[in-house]
């Protein structure tokens, strides 16, 4: 048996790790992604106020802890069964818009862009961010740092800090937003929108116009056919803050909605004796292991899930740009990991319209944005899409709002098993009778990068391609192959957050 | 200069939040980037374990350590870079502290395992499997590193000289770390880099010596814009805690809750915090310190939400009535 091992590099605790198994012949038996770290939030939790699970389990996460903010807060106004003011909601979802545009920015600029830009072809050295300003410009750098620059200023302004804000409460928000303040917003806000034409333009110009990348997206390497969930408004239409969540199957079909409320009805979790992550499925389809296609309960979580989830976008320029992707890739819902990164692009593009409504309604900056509950807590679930997923959050407490159950799904949890299956695709594809392509290393990487996995936040900070190593061992443990891709150390000089 | 100074940057049991700090430095970075020799930081560029063993003893001029130890690999790399580093930073309050995930030394393990794999509501286990070290499956064997009983700071299983706190340390908090290490003046060992000022001396709400009667839960009111929130009756750690954050919480409405740790000299952050605390009660028995006391829930929560494995506490010391017992590995700091 030949074994082998793909470790992001040196993050071994944190991050996930691949190990393939060679049958005789020299093809794919079987392989594993191992996820091997946990943390407990939902344990050691318990016995604490509900008031403080947003600021708790902001921590769980230091790229998304806006997410888990969010999710946090909303489960308290369903815990204590209070309404937050208009004011108080709309300020919670502007301030969660600034997330979604730095966050998708940096996504599409400084790992998924990079790869359609400078061409998955070109060396790793040159696919990451100082590659993609290389091509098309270095305006855009300057762009990229700017725009996440301004959000983050509006999201320590509205949440207190950027990392771990702490601002969100039952019933509303700590402080409400003076009237100067929602100017400057308005106005960071416009900027975002002209960012987001600028960077559709640019997947046009760069991704679209190149038939071979389009080719890339719609290759069978990278097509898997999955359940796929999503936030929707009363539309049908996409939403990160608020709303049902609504699953289609593989042919597009509404399979399910559900409100937060009733999400145990709707998920389970499967567990592995060689992950401390465990494996979301859609309890009514039932687990059948690491497979896709309709009877099997497997469902991703992702920008272009929740796009294929939903009816359209709630604001012009994106429901222009999201028909124009369901045209040329052939109508819903659309199976091709890659075009994940377009599905970003739309998002970033409605996050940044998103705000601007919000910014531009004088409500926002309304002295109440609070309510006060007065309930007796039992139980709450609140849900917010995050940028990686569905982000499921259950509190139970006693009577005087004490914690005693926390369940959490945490969004790149939903894709731990879509991502299995699309680590076994790549490795079905390129090993084949005892050969090991290099290109491995690319393909994993690239079907590993649709789904930006929060697994490592590696993927979030590096200007450019994720770090992998592969070792090939034959049966007595000797090494047979060896590749591994990186990050050159001038990259340093692009980071930004 | 003739050389540059080398510098390791590595995250053991971390959210990444205090990475993301660093790149949050926006275009300092630049300076950090051509002031030293940047020879490890697994999170941003490719470097191996076996570069570093392979590095002389000492050969790291500073090396900074975010990320509290949980587990056998955080262990292991954390003596390793012990060895290998001049001086060695315990960045962010995981490291220094254990932070929020250092709460769960409040369970143990077990309680974890059963919960999580267990009776949570979602999970679907019949035949009752756990993540386990090793696993034999039909191909070979697959591993996960150990995962402890106990959250460790980075001081309980190498010594450590310098402490950088904040969940995560503001950008200006690591700059001037940053300035310290490069100008050489760094205070003498064993310190927390940073001003020892409170949070209440950087806080520019109003205290007026005002005594409360009870305490309010942050939801239960909406406090004065101008005025402290301790003297209106929410938990605000600011009094016991040290500042370098610029009192970012307290300006939006949110009481302090201690990420930055202790000032010089105190050795327990929750009992600094209690006494704070006490200070401000309009109570003249033991008895009345204890009925205000009442009023807010969870207090071991509330003062030691950043600092439990670094306290007098450490753990929970017992679950079901039996004592919890770490392997000999793990309650000397050491991977097994
Ligand atoms: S100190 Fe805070 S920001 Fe840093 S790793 Fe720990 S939890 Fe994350
Ligand atoms: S106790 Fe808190 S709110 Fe009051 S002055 Fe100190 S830091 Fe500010
Ligand atoms: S106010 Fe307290 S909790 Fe908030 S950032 Fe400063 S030290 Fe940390």
């Amino acid at each position: 048996m030949t074994r082998i091992s793909i470790d992001p590099i040196t993050r071994l605790e944190g991050h996930g790790k691949i190990e393939i198994f060679l049958d005789q012949q020299g093809n794919v038996d079987n392989c594993y992604f191992q996820v091997p770290e946990l943390r407990g939030f939902e344990v050691f939790c318990v016995g604490r106020p509900a008031e403080e699970m947003p600021r708790l389990t902001s921590r769980i996460c230091g790229v998304c802890p806006e997410a888990h903010h969010m999710a946090a807060a909303k489960a308290l106004d369903d815990l204590y069964r209070v309404e937050p003011p208009l004011a108080g909601k709309k300020l919670r979802e502007m301030f969660y818009m600034a997330f979604y545009v730095t966050d998708h920015t940096t996504h599409f600029y400084a790992l998924g862009g990079p790869d359609f830009v400078v061409g998955p072809g070109a060396p790793p050295a040159e696919r990451n961010i100082l590659g993609v300003i290389a091509k098309v410009g270095l305006e855009i750098g300057g762009q990229v740092i700017a725009t996440r620059k301004r959000n983050h200023q509006v999201i320590e302004m509205i949440g207190g800090r950027t990392i771990h804000p702490v601002a969100a409460l039952p019933g509303g928000m700590s402080q409400p937003i003076t009237e100067e303040q929602r100017q400057q917003i308005i106005e960071i806000a416009r900027q975002n929108v002209e960012f987001g034409q600028f960077t559709i333009q640019l997947f046009h110009d760069v991704v679209l116009a190149n038939t071979d990348y389009v080719d890339l997206i719609t290759s069978p390497g990278y097509t898997q056919k999955t359940y796929y969930m999503g936030l929707v408004d009363e539309n049908n239409h996409v939403n990160f803050y608020d709303g049902k969540v609504r699953v289609v199957d593989p042919d597009g079909h509404e399979f399910c909605k559900y409100a937060p409320g009733e999400y145990t009805e709707h998920i389970a979790e499967h567990v592995e004796p060689w992950s401390y992550l465990k494996f979301p499925y859609l309890k009514n389809v039932g687990w059948k292991g690491f497979v896709d296609g309709k009877d099997s309960g497997i469902y991703c979580a992702t920008p272009l899930s929740r796009l294929n989830a939903a009816d359209g976008m709630a604001t012009p320029l994106a429901q222009a740009e999201y028909e124009r992707m369901y045209e040329t890739l052939g109508g819903k819902p659309v199976h091709h990991t890659l075009a994940a990164h377009w599905a970003r692009v739309i998002e970033l593009q409605y996050a940044a319209e998103r705000m601007l409504q919000l910014a531009e309604d004088p409500e926002v900056a309304d002295p109440v944005v609070r309510a006060i509950p007065t309930a007796t807590p039992t139980e709450g679930i609140g849900i917010v899409e995050a940028p990686r997923g569905t982000l499921t959050h259950h509190f139970k407490t006693d009577p005087d709002g004490i914690l005693t159950e926390v369940n959490l799904i945490v969004g790149t949890t939903n894709n731990n098993a879509p991502i299995y299956i699309s680590i076994r695709k790549a490795a079905e594809a390129l090993i084949q009778n005892g050969n090991v392509n290099d290109g491995i290393l690319n393909m994993i990487e690239m079907a590993f990068r649709s789904y930006d996995p929060c697994l490592s936040c590696a993927t979030h900070s590096l200007p450019g391609q994720m770090p992998l190593e592969l070792v090939v061992r034959d049966s007595r443990g000797a090494v047979t192959h060896h590749a591994s891709q990186y990050v050159p150390p001038e990259l340093l000089e692009q980071f930004d957050r | 200069m003739s050389e540059k100074p080398k510098l390791a940057l590595y995250w053991a049991s971390s959210c990444g939040g205090c990475e993301i700090a660093v790149l949050g430095l926006h275009e300092k970075i630049l300076n950090v980037a051509e002031a030293f020799d940047i020879v490890f930081w697994p999170c941003v560029m490719d470097f191996k374990y076996a570069d570093v063993e392979a590095m002389d003893d000492d050969s790291i001029d500073v090396c900074l350590f975010n990320g509290a130890i949980r587990n056998d690999e955080n262990a292991r790399l954390a003596h390793l870079l012990r060895r290998k580093s001049k001086v060695m930073v315990a960045f962010g309050s995981c490291a220094s502290g254990g932070s929020m995930p250092g709460l769960a030394n409040f369970t143990d393990r077990d309680a974890m395992f059963d919960w999580i794999y267990h009776k949570s509501p979602t999970t679907d286990n019949p035949d009752g499997i756990v993540p386990m070290k090793h696993t034999d499956v039909p191909e070979g064997d697959l591993e996960l590193p150990g995962f402890w009983h106990t959250v460790k700071t980075l001081a309980q299983v190498v010594p450590v000289d310098y402490f950088l706190p904040g969940c995560p340390p503001e950008a200006s908090s690591i700059e001037m770390a940053v300035n310290a290490i490069l100008t050489g003046q760094l205070p003498p060992p064993g310190s927390v880099i940073g001003p020892d000022v409170t949070v209440c001396d950087e806080c520019p709400r109003e205290k007026h010596e005002k005594k409360i009667k009870r305490f309010y839960r942050p939801y239960e009111i909406i406090p004065d814009p101008d005025t402290c929130l301790l003297e209106q009756g929410l938990f605000c750690a600011g009094i016991a805690t040290r500042s370098g954050c610029g009192a970012r919480c307290p300006q939006v409405g949110m009481g302090c809750r201690g990420c930055y740790g202790p000032n010089e000299g105190v050795v327990d952050h929750g009992a600094k915090i209690l006494t704070g605390i006490a200070s401000v009660l309009d109570a003249q028995t033991p008895e009345e310190v204890d009925a205000i006391l009442d009023t807010l829930p969870d207090p071991a929560g509330y003062f030691y939400r950043f600092h439990l494995p670094d306290s007098l506490l450490r753990r929970r010391a017992r679950a079901n009535g039996e004592k919890i017992v770490a392997p000999a590995s793990e309650a000397a700091g050491e991977p097994a």
